[in-house]
């Protein structure tokens, strides 16, 4: 029997997106890009929006990001995806326009084109993977690292006076007018994953309905960066991550 | 219809935020800084977004101002900056990202003195930054320096055009003269924006959404040192058919002068006024003005340099045209500088002096 033959529609119960490309992915195993990029995938498939969606990638591990979906993509500069989005949707504004970014490019170097494209209201969605380290300089401390924790930065853990607190950039932009909808999601299991698949496409929806700009937080594993198994990773992740960036929608026009 | 060619009277900034909506750009994109800010309080005020159609966003930095620019030109539209040489010296990273991914895009720098905060008074001491590239790694921009109000309208749809024919980043290297002076001018003719469908048939590369075609990728990024070198090669490549083609230059007396004064932007009208007063007293004093910056009139200086006793090389900076006039000259005859700096802007007298100085 041949996979053909295998895979009828009566025995189908999952496949890979099709605007996935089959490129390899460099992302480490057990990371939750991964999982995001597929949810994307299939959201502006299911959408019918692959023809008119621009996505802007950030400098950090999602920097190939264009690799992988098969739409047209802008890679930015560290930080600057939001000032991209900005000018992009505003001289397109018929088409799907959004930016993937790390904590590093989002809540540190990036944090100004971040706060003013949210305030402003830019009909972009704002996707941010938070994974409390920089993973591809190799695990050093991002704005978003719990106190305590250990990078190659802050080796003997994360403590206020050396290195203040980490940011809750989500939490601030629930609170400017320009936001629409602002909610923190996870991809750790199954619920989790749907739950953020959700929150995507209402991002999207509320975007080409022209309601303001979204921001989607999505709190992720780095177990390179972490220095533990993906399973390992998965339960830290939910045991202290969880704790301190607590998931839910933060902010949501319509549930006004 | 024929369109009535109306002469106004108008500052440098007012003239090229009035050229931008007449010459069919997309978008502009700024922050206030002195002395360019009449540029996007013009385009405020004309509200062109009601009328052509054309964004303007006050950004919150010049790095956002930039990046906007960045993806505006991704998307294969005409867009614009412009700021004070601060401002464009926060914008080089975006500027280098523009090289290395081929985005089209103009930049307006009027410039005032530095370093640092420097002074908000008319300088031409970015001509390095604008010349040699500014941020990081082997890139080139094209650098328009316009000499007077009518230059600074008509050079934003010829940047448009050079940013568009070659996929790159245009600088209009002005100066506080030129941006806050009133002269007369005539307005360039009105030209419509593209349509979307336009852009998308002349820019194929554009990330406009794929509608049925290959999905398109900008990005500067190549990991593998082969294909980067090859990239490397070819924006060398297109770098050495811009030096061929776009190199623009305004001689004035010097049919029958052996002694030349080089000069761009504004020092070129106190340098034409000096060599009036020279060829009162005799001198056969003519000028080169270059009116790209980059790509240099190398040839140009050169082949004029022959019967020349000297070039001096007029800047109001410390010294920076002249590299290159020594590097276009090669020992073949005295090339010396003058300038102010800080803000001081050189009189016709002392550089007419100062040309009796080198004479002696």
């Amino acid at each position: 029997m041949t996979n053909q033959e295998i895979i009828q529609p009566e025995n189908l119960v999952y496949q890979k997106p099709r605007l996935l490309n089959n490129n390899p992915m460099h992302y480490c195993p057990g990371c939750s890009h991964s999982v995001v990029h597929k949810l994307i995938a299939e959201v502006i498939d299911e959408m019918g929006l692959e023809e008119r969606t621009i996505g802007i990638s950030p400098v950090g591990c999602a920097v190939f990001a264009y690799n992988y979906i098969d739409i047209d993509w802008i890679e930015a500069a560290h930080g600057r995806a939001p000032a991209i989005a900005c000018a992009t949707k505003r001289l397109w504004p018929d088409n799907l326009v959004f930016t993937y970014q790390g904590d590093g490019d989002l809540a540190c170097i990036g944090t100004g084109e971040t706060i003013h494209a949210l305030n402003r209201g830019d009909n972009v969605v704002i996707i941010f993977v938070n994974n409390a380290i920089y993973g591809m300089t190799g695990g050093q401390m991002a704005p978003t690292t719990l106190m305590g924790m250990k990078t190659s930065t802050c080796p003997y853990g994360r403590q206020s006076d050396l290195h203040g607190f980490p940011l809750k950039l989500t939490e601030i932009a629930a609170t400017l007018e320009g936001t629409c909808y602002v909610t923190r999601q996870a991809v750790s299991r199954v619920a989790y994953i749907r739950r953020t698949k959700a929150a995507l496409r209402k991002a999207f929806e509320y975007s080409m309905q022209g309601r303001g700009s979204s921001l989607v937080e999505i709190v992720s594993t780095c177990s390179s960066g972490w220095k533990m198994s993906p399973e390992e990773a998965n339960q830290w992740m939910e045991d202290r991550m969880f704790a301190y960036y607590k998931l839910g929608d933060l902010k949501d026009i319509a549930a006004k | 219809m024929e369109e009535k060619r109306e002469i106004l009277l108008m500052k440098g900034n007012e003239a090229i935020a009035h050229a931008a909506i007449r010459c069919g750009c997309d978008g502009y994109f700024g922050y206030p800084i002195t002395p360019q800010s009449e540029i996007l309080e013009t385009l405020a005020a004309e509200k062109p977004w009601e009328t052509t159609g054309m964004v303007v966003v006050q950004a919150e930095s010049e790095l956002a101002s930039i990046n906007m620019v960045y993806g505006g030109g991704a998307c294969g539209k005409r867009v614009m900056t412009s700021s004070s040489s601060p401002g464009v010296a926060l914008m080089q990273e975006g500027i280098t990202y523009m090289a290395g991914a081929e985005i089209p895009g103009l930049i307006v720098n009027v410039q005032r003195g530095g370093p640092g905060l420097g002074t908000i008074q008319p300088s031409q001491g970015d001509y390095f930054q604008a010349t040699r590239g500014g941020g990081n790694g082997d890139y080139n921009v094209i650098v328009l320096a316009p000499a007077s109000v009518q230059e600074m309208a008509d050079f934003v749809d010829l940047s448009f055009e050079l940013a568009f024919r070659y996929r790159t980043p245009v600088i209009m290297l002005s100066d506080g003269v030129i941006g806050q002076m009133m002269e007369k001018l005539v307005l360039p003719p009105f030209k419509s924006r593209r349509t979307d469908d336009e852009v998308r048939q002349q820019c194929p590369w554009a990330t406009t959404g794929k509608r049925g075609r290959k999905n398109n990728i900008i990005t500067s990024l190549e990991l593998d040192p082969s294909v980067m070198e090859t990239h490397n090669i070819h924006l060398q490549e297109k770098y050495e058919t811009i030096r061929q083609h776009e190199v623009r230059y305004e001689e004035y007396m010097t049919d029958d002068a052996d002694m030349l004064i080089m000069a761009f932007g504004s020092a070129s009208r106190i340098g034409q006024k000096a060599i009036e007063l020279c060829r009162q007293r005799g001198m056969r004093v003519g000028m080169l003005r270059p009116i790209t910056l980059w790509p240099f009139p190398s040839q140009e200086v050169a082949s004029l340099s022959q019967r020349m006793r000297f070039i001096m090389s007029l800047e109001i900076n410390a010294g920076q045209m002249v590299d290159d006039i020594r590097l276009a000259v090669n020992g073949t005859c005295p090339v010396h500088h003058y300038g102010r700096m800080g803000g001081i802007v050189p009189t016709p007298e002392e550089i007419v002096s100062e040309i009796e100085r080198l004479i002696n």
